[in-house]
């Protein structure tokens, strides 16, 4: 069966010289749910903003066996649903029913057809009654699911987030990790958050610098680069006890 | 983000707001040309014109002070050529250009304020003006938005870390015009990321509105109404 996503070799420069991808090797498989973790900076948005076309470096993106070229990018960009780091950026329409249905009507869909999408995604993420509201007037989790609805109405069959648990209060967290949970998309998921990672993903990818540079389990990975938040390292507590003193 | 007034009363409903977009522009356009082409003492057409206009108001359930208090922003320009004319002895020009400045001007801010400017341009299009204007216009709409947006978002963060103390005038006006310039780098960088989220969602260069536009009877009756009020107000 060919790969979801398969990118080799990819390499992205910014205009201003910041080598932010050096040589990424990545496989996505159908049902698959992938963690992306790495420090800030570390090229995880740039990353997946090679895989529906948006930003485009050297080496070879494929996506459901679409090489991710111009004559490509309509189908491709159907494919994958990708919900921004920043959902101010994603919402741009004067209300919430619009903006969701923008997505299908660019599909070509009918109106009807587009609102009834609207509607049942915007019930799949529980922000129903926000239909009428205009985007900018929501708190920053609602935001976040409307976001969600938003790329849901197109029926993808890859989704990708990034940082999708920022502003999200831990219901709400709970929420999305039963949301997806049902959802049969592939799945390929940015985060700092390893416990929402963990309640998700079965395999993790770690970037540094550019580089993807360890492949294996949640548990692994995570243990591997100690990427966890919860409490400080026992020699930072060291550290601070000393200059309390 | 705070809208602006006027996108805000273009969100109502009445049977103002629910006409054609179409309908209202050609009701407009009937308006302007009458009213331009009518004598400036010509004093019932344009109470007609007027009491037209404050009509619509009342059934657009706009506030009708606050529309006159905005259409004002035209006076400062007509009333700089009102002068002009009135100094070179063409007193019944003076009247006329004030006037019909004027009311142009409300009756623009009924149309806008009765129809959201997506739909607006739809009917724009519709009605034959170049796509690529139209595009042009929505894009401009959008960013006004992210830049206004911005701009509060940098003036938040300036209050909160201004203090009590106040810094001299000279400091405020280099701080004001360092400000401008992250607020235009910081709009260009969100716009951009705006573009990406539509391109995402498999933009493709054509908004498709959620409500095709829809000419009913009602509309046809509308236009042909206040089109034939309109002329003959103009011809008697
Ligand atoms: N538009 C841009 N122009 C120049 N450099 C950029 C641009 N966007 C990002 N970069 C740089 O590219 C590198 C990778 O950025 P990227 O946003 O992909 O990181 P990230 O892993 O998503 O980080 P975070 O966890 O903070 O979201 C960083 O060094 C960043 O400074
Ligand atoms: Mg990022």
């Amino acid at each position: 069966m060919t790969p979801l996503i398969e990118v080799r070799d990819l390499r992205f420069q910014y205009e201003d010289g910041t080598q932010a991808l050096d040589g990424i090797n990545f496989t996505l498989h159908a049902g698959e749910t992938v963690a992306l973790f790495g420090a800030n900076g570390s090229g995880k948005t740039t990353f997946v903003l090679q895989l529906n076309g948006i930003l485009q470096g050297q080496g070879s993106v494929t996506v459901c066996g679409l090489p991710v070229t111009k004559d490509n990018l309509a189908t491709v960009r159907s494919k994958i649903g990708m919900v921004f780091q920043d959902s101010d950026e994603q919402l741009f329409m004067p209300t919430v029913l619009e903006d969701v249905a923008f997505g299908p009507l660019n599909q070509g869909l009918t109106s009807q057809q587009a609102i009834e999408k609207a509607i049942a995604a915007l019930k799949q993420a529980r922000m129903e009654h926000a239909a009428n509201k205009a985007p900018y007037h929501l708190s920053a989790g609602e935001k976040r699911k409307v976001a969600l609805a938003g790329v849901l109405a197109m029926d993808p069959e890859i989704l990708v987030l990034d940082e999708p648990t920022t502003f999200l209060d831990p219901p709400a967290q709970r929420n999305l990790v039963h949301l997806l949970s049902e959802l049969p998309q592939a799945k390929l998921i940015v985060t700092h958050n390893t416990r929402f990672a963990g309640a998700l993903a079965q395999r993790a990818v770690f970037f540094e610098r550019g580089k993807l540079v360890a492949d294996g389990t949640v548990q692994e990975i995570v243990q591997r680069f100690d990427w966890t938040y919860s409490a400080l390292a026992p020699e930072d507590l060291r550290y601070l006890a000393q200059r309390r003193l | 983000m705070h809208h602006v007034l006027v996108d805000q009363w273009s969100q109502g409903s009445s049977p103002l707001h629910a006409r054609d977009p179409r309908a209202k522009l050609l009701v407009l356009v009937t308006f302007l040309v009458a009213l331009a082409t009518t004598a400036g003492n010509a004093f019932p057409t344009l109470a007609v014109d007027a009491a037209l206009l404050a009509a619509g108001a009342l059934i657009a359930g706009l506030p009708l002070g606050r529309l006159l208090l905005r259409a004002m922003a035209i006076l400062p320009f007509s009333v700089t050529f009102g002068i002009i004319s009135w100094l070179a002895g063409e007193h019944l020009r003076a009247i006329a250009l004030v006037e019909k400045s004027y009311l142009s001007t409300v009756a623009v801010l009924l149309l806008v304020g009765t129809t959201p400017l997506p739909r607006l341009l739809s009917g724009l299009e519709a009605l034959g003006t170049p796509r690529l204007l139209v595009l042009l216009a929505q894009f401009l709409y959008r960013y006004l938005f992210v830049i206004s947006e911005q701009a509060q978002h940098l003036r938040l963060a300036a209050a909160c870390r201004e203090g009590s103390s106040g810094a001299h005038r000279h400091g405020k006006f280099r701080a004001a015009a360092g400000a401008l310039a992250v607020l235009f780098a910081r709009s260009y960088y969100r716009a951009e990321g705006i573009h990406q989220a539509m391109l995402a969602r498999a933009f493709t260069g054509r908004f498709s509105p959620l409500n095709p536009l829809r000419f009913g009877p009602a509309d046809g009756f509308f236009t042909a109404v206040i089109g034939a009020m309109l002329i003959l107000a103009r011809i008697q």
